[in-house]
Parts: C-alpha cells; sequence; structure tokens
C-alpha cells in the first residue's frame, strides 16, 4: 500500500535527519552492499560493458549496478501510511536514510575490490578475475575504485530517498526520460533494421554512436521528447483516447470497425517495411504469444498451473514434422502443411484429453507436478530408442519442407516476413478465441472455477468437463505453436521441448498479467524481444547468459509484489487483493467507530 | 475427493480404464519377466522379445543396491517435502536446489581438503567437514528462502507461492550456473575402500552405496528423534495440525516453520553429499530431477508422513532401477534404460490414480483436509 492511501490526514512536520530507525537502515544497507557483491561476481559489469547506453557515460555493464542503490535508497524511506497513522513531511531524514544505505552497500563493494585485488578465489568463483577489478576501478587502481564506489553509491542512494521530496510531476519526468533512453538504447538493432526500412537512417545516425550507443546529443533529443510528452503531448493523446471512446459508445460497430480494420492494415503492412532481423524476432516472440495465449487460457482464466505444458507444444511440432517431411523415419506420408494442421489439431486434443483427464481432479499442486511428469515423459519417450522409429530419437527430424498453404504459397523458414505472416494469423486467431471464450459461458464457467471449485459446482458447473475444455482449448493453441515452429526452423529435435520451455511461457504470462490478453502480449514482447526465448537470442544478446537468471528473479519479484501482472485482469486482481481490501475496510470501520467504544474490537481480520 | 453419490461420468470411465491399463501393463510385464527367467525361449518373449535373456542373481542384485542407494537419497529429500507440506501446506518446489546447493558446496569443499592432502590422508575427517560445511549452507539457503519469498506470501491463494517457488528454483539454478560456471564438475577419487565391494550376508554391497544407505539411515534416526522427543518437534507437529491453534498454545509458529524449512535443508545438504559420493559428479542441474523425483517420493510414500517420506523414496528408488529391466524389457520396449526417469514419472501418476493418499496414508493440517 503507498502514502497515497491516506490523502486528508493532516501532514505531521518533517522528522529530524537523524531520527531514523537505524536497524532498518542498516539492514538495507547490508542488502544492499550483497545485492551489489552479487551482481559484481555474476560477471554482469564486465560482460555486458560492451553494451552502451550512452557512448561515453553508461553501459548496460554500469547500469546493472547504479540502479540498486537508486532503488533500494528509494525503499528503504518508503512508509507505509496506514488509516490512523500519523503521515510526516519529507524532508532531511530521507536524504540521510538513503546516503547511509548507499554508503554502507559501497562500503560492501569496495571490501569486494580490495579482495579481488589481493586474494584469489577464481577456484570456485570463475568470475574472481582481473578483468572484473579492471571493470570497477576503471583501471584506475584500487584507491580510486573503493572511494568512487563509496562516494556513488552514497550519492545515488541519496537520490533514491530525495525521489519523494520532488514533486509527482518531476518524479514522473525522471522516470519517463530514463525509460525512453535505456528503452531505445535496449531496442538498439531493432531502430537500426526499422529505421532502414522506412528510410529513416538519417534519424538513426542523429541518435546513435555508429559503435553503438546513443550519443550524448541523441540522449538529450531523447530527454527533450520524453519531456514533452510527458508535459504536452501525453494529456493530448489521452483526451483523443476519451474522444474515442465517446464516439465508441455512441457507434460502436463503426469505431470498432474503423479500429480493426487499422489494426490489420498495419499488421499488413509493417513486416514489409521491417528487416530481417526484427521480422525473425517477431516471429519468435509470435511463437511465444501463441503458447502464452494458449497457457493463459488454462492458467490464467481456468486456475489450472500446468507446468508441462510444453508437452502439446511438443506434439504440434512433432506431428507437424512427421506428417509434412519426406525423410521423417517410420511413417512418413509427406502431406501438405495444410492438412497436416489438421492432424495437429487431432492429436493436440487427444493429447489434450489424455493428459488432462487423470489430472483433472487433482489438487492444485499435486497437479502441477504432475503434468511436468507428463511433460518429460512426453520428451524422454520422444527421445527413446523405443519411439526412434518415428520421431528419429535424438537426431530429431530433418528436412522439413516449410508451410504449405492450400498449395498456393509454401512459407519457408528461410525468409521471415513470410513466417511472420503465418504466424500473425495463427495469433489473430488465437486472439479471437481467446477473446470470444473469455466472455462466453464456458469463460465464465472457468473464471468461476478458478475463484472457488466448490462454490462453482453449486452453481450447476460441471467442473471437471470445463476444466478439460480449458486443457483441450491450451493444447490446440500450443501445438499450433509447435507446428508453426517445425515449418520455420525446418526441423524438430526433443532439445527443443525441454522443462525450460514451460516455464519461460509461464513467466511470460505471469509477468504480463494473468487473463489479460493485452498483458499476455506485452509480456511476450518484452521479454521474448528484448531478453530472449530459452533457445532464440533477443535484442539484448549480451544477456542470453543472464537471461535465465533475470526470469526468475523476476518471477519471484512478480509474485512478491504484484502477482496480477503489468497489465492486470480487473477481476483477478481484485481476487488476488480481496484481504488488503477486507483489511482496509475493516480499518476504516473500526477508525469511524473508535467513539462507539468496544463495538468492533470483537471483530477479527478475515484471515 | 470424490463424491460417491456422483455419476459416473466419462472421465471416470477414462480413469478406471487407465488404472486397469496401468496394473493390467505391469502385471503381464512381471509374468512375462518370471517366465523369461524360466525359460528364455518361451512363445512370448520369441514373439515379443526376441533377444530376452536371463536376468542374473548378481546383475539382480546390482539393481537393487543401487535402487535402494538412490532412494534412500531420494527419500532424504522427500523428507524436506514432507515437512514443508505438513507445516505450510504448500510444495516448496525449490527444495531440490537446497539439495543441488548441498552437494555444490560438497564438491567445492571436498576439492579444497584435496588440494590440502587432508581428503587422501584422513577421509572420514574430510568427509565429516564437508558434510558440516554442506549442511550449514542448505540450511542457510532454505532459511533464506523461507524469509524472503515464502514468509510474505502466507496466507495467499495455493498457487502463488507454488509459482513463486518455481521461480526460486529457476533463480538458484542460474546463479549456480553463472557464479560458478555451468557444466559438470567433479568431486575427487574416493579412497579405494570405498570403491570396493563389501560382502554382507548374500550381499555384496559397493563401500559407497553402503556408505549412502548408513547415513541416511543415521540422519533419519536423528530426524525422528528431533520430531517425535524433543519439544522443537512436538511443536512443528503442533503446527502440523492447526497453526492457530499451536499459536494459541505459545508456540511460535513462524520459528517453527524456519525450523521446518532448516531441517528439511539439513536433510537435503546431507543428500548432496551422498549424490556426490554416489555419482562423483555435480552440474546446475544436478536438483531438478532429484528434486521432483523426491517429491514423487513424498507422495508416494504419503505427503506429511515421515516414516512414508523414507519408505516412498526407497519404493521409487527401487522401482526406477528395477523396472526397466523387470516390466519394460519384457514388455519389449527396446532401450529401455533410457526410459528410467520416465518410470519415476509413471509410478508418481500410477499412485496418485489408484491411491492418491500415497502408501502410508497423508496426515494434512486441517486446512487442507477440506
Amino acid at each position: 500500500m503507498s502514502e497515497t492511501m491516506n490523502p486528508t490526514s493532516e501532514m505531521a512536520p518533517a522528522r529530524g535527519a537523524l531520527d531514523q530507525d537505524w536497524r532498518k537502515v542498516v539492514n538495507w544497507g547490508l542488502i544492499l552492499a550483497l545485492a551489489l557483491i552479487f551482481v559484481s561476481l555474476t560477471d554482469m559489469p564486465e560482460k555486458l560493458d560492451k553494451r552502451i547506453i550512452v557512448e561515453p557515460l553508461l553501459s548496460m555493464g554500469y547500469l546493472s549496478l547504479v540502479w540498486i542503490p537508486i532503488a533500494l535508497g528509494n525503499i528503504v524511506t518508503r512508509e507505509v501510511v496506514l488509516e490512523g497513522m500519523t503521515q510526516h513531511k519529507k524532508g532531511a531524514r530521507e536524504l540521510v536514510a538513503g546516503l547511509v544505505v548507499g554508503a554502507i552497500g559501497g562500503l560492501g563493494l569496495a571490501l569486494l575490490i580490495w579482495l579481488l585485488d589481493t586474494r584469489d578465489l577464481s577456484d570456485p568463483l570463475v568470475n574472481w578475475n582481473d578483468a572484473l577489478l579492471e571493470v570497477l576501478t576503471f583501471g584506475e587502481g584500487v584507491g580510486y575504485g573503493v572511494l568512487f564506489w563509496i562516494l556513488v553509491s552514497a550519492g545515488l542512494g541519496a537520490i533514491g530517498g530525495a525521489i519523494h521530496l520532488l514533486p509527482k510531476l518531476a518524479t514522473r519526468l525522471l522516470l519517463a526520460i530514463s525509460l525512453t533512453i535505456v528503452l531505445a538504447a535496449a531496442l538498439e538493432s531493432a531502430l537500426d533494421d526499422i529505421s532502414e526500412g522506412f528510410r529513416l537512417e538519417w534519424l538513426f545516425e542523429a541518435l546513435f554512436e555508429k559503435k553503438g550507443g546513443l550519443s550524448v546529443q541523441g540522449a538529450i533529443i531523447l530527454a527533450v521528447f520524453a519531456t514533452a510528452w510527458v508535459l504536452f503531448l501525453g494529456g493530448q493523446a489521452s483526451k483523443g483516447k476519451a474522444i474515442v471512446q465517446a464516439k465508441r459508445e455512441e457507434t460502436p460497430v463503426a469505431v470498432n470497425a474503423i479500429g480493426l480494420t487499422l489494426i490489420a492494415a498495419g499488421a499488413i503492412l509493417l513486416p514489409m517495411f521491417l528487416g530481417r532481423l526484427t521480422n525473425d524476432l517477431l516471429t519468435n516472440v509470435g511463437l511465444f504469444l501463441l503458447l502464452a495465449l494458449g497457457l493463459n487460457i488454462v492458467v490464467g482464466l481456468a486456475g489450472i498451473l500446468d507446468l508441462g505444458y510444453v508437452a502439446f507444444f511438443a506434439v504440434g511440432g512433432y506431428t507437424a514434422a512427421i506428417m509434412t517431411s519426406p525423410s521423417s523415419p517410420g511413417l512418413s506420408p509427406a502431406l501438405p502443411w495444410w492438412v497436416a494442421i489438421f492432424i495437429v489439431v487431432f492429436m493436440a486434443i487427444v493429447a489434450g484429453l489424455f493428459i488432462g483427464a487423470p489430472v483433472i481432479r487433482m489438487r492444485g499442486d499435486y497437479l502441477a507436478i504432475v503434468t511436468l511428469g507428463f511433460g518429460e515423459i512426453i520428451r524422454l519417450t520422444v527421445r527413446s530408442d523405443w519411439a526412434s522409429g518415428f520421431t528419429g530419437g535424438a537426431q530429431g527430424i530433418l528436412s522439413i519442407p516449410g508451410a504449405d498453404i492450400f498449395g498456393v504459397v509454401t512459407v519457408k523458414g528461410t525468409d521471415p516476413q513470410q513466417v511472420l505472416y503465418l504466424v500473425m494469423a495463427f495469433v489473430a486467431i488465437a486472439i479471437y478465441v481467446s477473446w470470444r471464450l473469455e466472455n462466453s459461458r464456458i469463460g465464465r464457467a472457468w473464471m468461476a472455477v478458478r475463484e472457488d471449485e466448490s462454490v462453482a459446482e453449486a452453481m450447476g458447473i460441471n467442473t471437471v468437463n470445463s476444466k478439460l475444455q480449458a486443457f483441450v482449448v491450451g493444447a490446440i493453441l500450443a501445438s499450433f505453436s509447435g507446428a508453426i515452429f517445425a515449418a520455420k526452423v525446418g526441423s524438430v529435435f526433443e532439445s527443443s521441448f525441454k522443462i525450460l520451455v514451460s516455464i519461460v511461457i509461464l513467466v511470460i504470462v505471469i509477468v504480463g498479467g494473468m487473463g489479460r490478453i493485452a498483458g499476455v502480449a506485452a509480456g511476450a514482447l518484452v521479454l521474448v524481444g528484448i531478453l530472449g526465448g530459452p533457445n532464440q537470442p533477443g535484442l539484448l544478446a549480451e544477456f542470453s547468459e543472464f537471461k535465465l537468471l533475470i526470469y526468475g528473479a523476476l518471477l519471484i519479484w512478480m509474485m512478491l509484489k504484484r502477482p496480477e501482472g503489468l497489465i492486470p485482469n480487473v477481476r483477478r486482481s481484485r481476487e488476488l487483493h480481496q484481504e488488503e481490501f477486507l483489511q482496509d475496510a475493516w480499518l476504516k470501520g473500526q477508525a469511524d467507530d473508535d467513539d462507539d467504544g468496544e463495538a468492533t474490537n470483537g471483530k477479527v481480520a478475515p484471515a | 475427493m470424490r463424491h460417491k453419490a456422483a455419476p459416473r461420468t466419462g472421465v471416470d470411465w477414462f480413469l478406471t480404464f487407465l488404472r486397469v491399463l496401468l496394473s493390467a501393463l505391469v502385471t503381464f510385464g512381471l509374468l512375462a519377466f518370471i517366465w523369461q527367467q524360466i525359460d528364455p525361449g518361451n512363445p512370448l518373449a520369441d514373439a515379443i522379445n526376441p533377444d530376452a535373456t536371463r536376468l542374473s542373481w548378481d546383475a539382480f542384485q546390482g539393481l537393487v543396491i543401487s535402487g535402494l542407494s538412490q532412494g534412500a537419497m531420494y527419500g532424504l529429500i522427500a523428507l524436506g517435502y514432507s515437512m514443508v507440506y505438513g507445516v505450510l501446506g504448500f510444495i516448496n518446489f525449490a527444495h531440490g536446489e537446497v539439495f543441488m546447493v548441498g552437494a555444490m558446496t560438497g564438491m567445492i569443499t571436498s576439492n579444497k581438503l584435496f588440494e590440502a592432502g587432508v581428503w587422501e590422508d584422513n577421509f572420514l575427517v574430510a568427509i565429516l567437514v564437508a558434510v558440516l560445511i554442506s549442511i550449514i549452507c542448505s540450511t542457510l539457503t532454505a532459511v533464506v528462502m523461507e524469509r524472503v519469498a515464502y514468509r510474505p506470501l502466507r496466507g495467499s491463494p495455493r498457487l502463488i507461492p507454488l509459482i513463486t517457488s518455481i521461480g526460486v528454483s529457476f533463480f538458484i539454478q542460474n546463479t549456480s550456473a553463472v557464479l560458478l560456471g555451468p557444466g559438470a564438475k567433479s568431486y575427487p577419487r574416493l579412497p579405494d575402500w570405498l570403491r570396493d565391494d563389501v560382502g554382507i550376508g548374500p550381499f555384496d554391497i559397493e563401500g559407497k552405496k553402503l556408505l549412502v544407505l548408513v547415513v541416511a539411515a543415521i540422519s533419519m534416526g536423528a530426524l525422528w528423534y528431533l520430531v517425535e522427543r524433543t519439544k522443537t518437534g512436538k511443536a512443528m507437529r503442533a503446527v502440523a495440525e492447526d497453526k492457530e491453534i499451536a499459536s494459541l498454545m505459545g508456540i511460535d509458529v513462524d520459528r517453527t516453520i524456519v525450523t521446518t524449512f532448516a531441517v528439511g535443508g539439513a536433510m537435503a545438504g546431507v543428500a548432496g553429499i551422498l549424490w556426490g559420493i554416489l555419482f562423483g559428479s555435480v552440474t546446475e542441474f544436478t536438483g531438478f530431477l532429484p528434486g521432483i523425483k523426491a517429491f514423487s517420493a513424498a507422495v508416494v510414500g504419503g505427503i506429511g508422513n515421515l516414516g512414508g517420506a523414507m519408505a516412498g523414496g526407497l519404493t521409487l528408488g527401487s522401482s526406477e532401477s528395477l523396472a526397466p529391466q523387470l516390466v519394460l524389457e519384457p514388455l519389449g520396449v527396446t532401450g529401455h534404460t533410457q526410459l528410467k526417469d520416465a518410470v519415476a514419472f509413471l509410478v508418481l501418476i500410477f499412485v496418485l490414480l489408484v491411491k492418491p493418499t500415497g502408501l502410508f496414508g497423508e496426515r494434512l493440517s486441517a486446512e487442507d483436509r477440506a
């Protein structure tokens, strides 16, 4: 809960600068020190140093360190103000707390630098080497590095604390500017690609240095743009949105039709302007979006945590491969892809029912592990000698001819633009299906089952059947993705279908927002597009070593702080925060009733 | 969970069919195996498994021993799953990684001791030090995990901590890969007396497997004493029974939960070292499959039941090692040893289909029984 919970109560004057909860400050300082040492030892500062954000000033490597003191300096000074608590004005106290936290963190890093210089721990810790020391000390010697990090970290911590002092608008401005710059730097290669398609090379060259990274003037241009957006254009945009919204209420059909036409036109035209790299990237995003939309139905709508979801991806991929490839061992009908897709759907339904039926009555957590077991069983079976007569075992199935669409065109994996069109068509189908299902009788049954199975059953919903339906729909969507994947890559191997894939899809769904199509799309775009999929590189190719680590950390952080995801589903979010709502209501009630004496004291906050 | 009065639906028929099918396959495989033992050239074996041979007593005994020693390890890990499930009612998916941390620190310590010469001169001291350090690191991992990731989530919907624990598992796995480098790292060579066979009655057991069994038995005994005979154990059982009432009785619930995680972590640390001794190497993925198999073992034995966890581990370990030879090969499955891991999951599914409460029944807290 934020400080805005209680806007009406009066602000008490600021507390003295040294009136601190020192224990808390020192604890956070130690956490910061540990975090800085951890990040340094993962070698992020060194490995990402080549990826420049603003040419001489900042690289991704240093960014991986400097954001932590700011964030923790901010967190330590954040106050949870509940009903009935006095809220103090912010002042020098916040600065001091941030400063101390930052300084302790800097001391930790300084200790690491000193140890790097004097001890050799490279036996267990592979990144314990002079290159890391060089990056941390800027090649200027240990004394310089130690002093630099203590001062800079303290300064950054103080900045983190100072954010509370700034007016809301200034905070928004700072956030917008830093996000724009980091995002632009992260998207550099994609922007390069796009600018070529749109004949905007001059703009790209104005913003970026030749050897990579934004130039200083480019960063300034972007900062000015971000400022203008926050101050002027943002307001205009939201006004425009409001007008469209109003019109939509008047004549929904016409406005929706115009909107859809615009989106469709954009989707058809865009790939033509994009280069190979961006098209390929978007294809990967699309494949994972397709998977995530399927899992969104299973986990987000029906509340079944399926950890073996990759099994259906594998079923789709292998069925398409066996049916279309002329060189598949055993069965090899070499059907055209569009015929094979019907068999793929059939197999997905069979697999969905076969895996779904035994697990559907299990408790949620048992179900998760058992589906995970099924995912592994399918992969192990596909790899084994026993099934290699059909699946090729570890050698996989090669020379898949690409996707033949009704004999008109053959979408080759070598042409990312065509594959992108194919993926977009299927994503469109998946979005349409998810959207229609969500608001249908089945969709509402799923949500009821998710929220409370016994109540749903009492309301006359056949819980077993509706869960199975969710399972099968999810399976079909995943199998589509698998079939396209097989045609795109031209071969299938069991190593593409590890449990890891299931977990990455789960992260996409959860980070984006369970049960919300826009959220899942955003999740796929950000995670697969920028960080990369399990085996596919994203825009930040330098991150490939760290992306799984980041996925794990992101999953924990999202669950702890924002379980409803970045773009939450309204109902789902209400469900997750129900307790807080009830508690607030209760506290409010108690504050109001205080004069009435013991009236509310007997009530206990719902557990 | 199933309502007796509810009409049988298609799903029920399908489940019955699956139960019968699986049981029939296992029985058929076993019978075929026995026939094959009596007469390798029998018509059935000729038809489905032309190169059938007798399984020699030595080979059979080897399979049983390696199954049991692996099973003992699964059992030790399973104790952690079982205890946490009993107390908090959720699967700590990341418990396998606690085990991996134990194996990793064991690898680091034993290599350092090997360099210092202690490993070869005085193996028992070296292994004791390694076990101690592994236990400390695993316990610490488990406790930090509880504090950072699970405590803030107490009382949230059931799937939330489960998903968090998947994130924790992923995070620890990749932390190990990034900090210590990816790939397999080996333990130093074991002394000769651990690699020779020791004869006990009719069995010849490789020294290290015997060591694993003995250490597992000692740890199990210690845990049993802790849970059943000490005040801490009493508190743990009380919290598992009903958290609210336990806190009314003056038990510090938070502390008891931390203790539970710590004890589970210590057991996983011991199992980690045993893994290193048994297989000689460890990777960042070492925790994943054994972790899931150990969970299966906990379910097979009846989750929340400590003796059951150990029994489940032994059952799972030996069936995983025996079933490919005893059931799959007579059924004509080629390359049956590749399906060893699949067998472990099939055992889990089979047990959940036939007896969802596990072999020894489960002991759950009040809110889970509902």
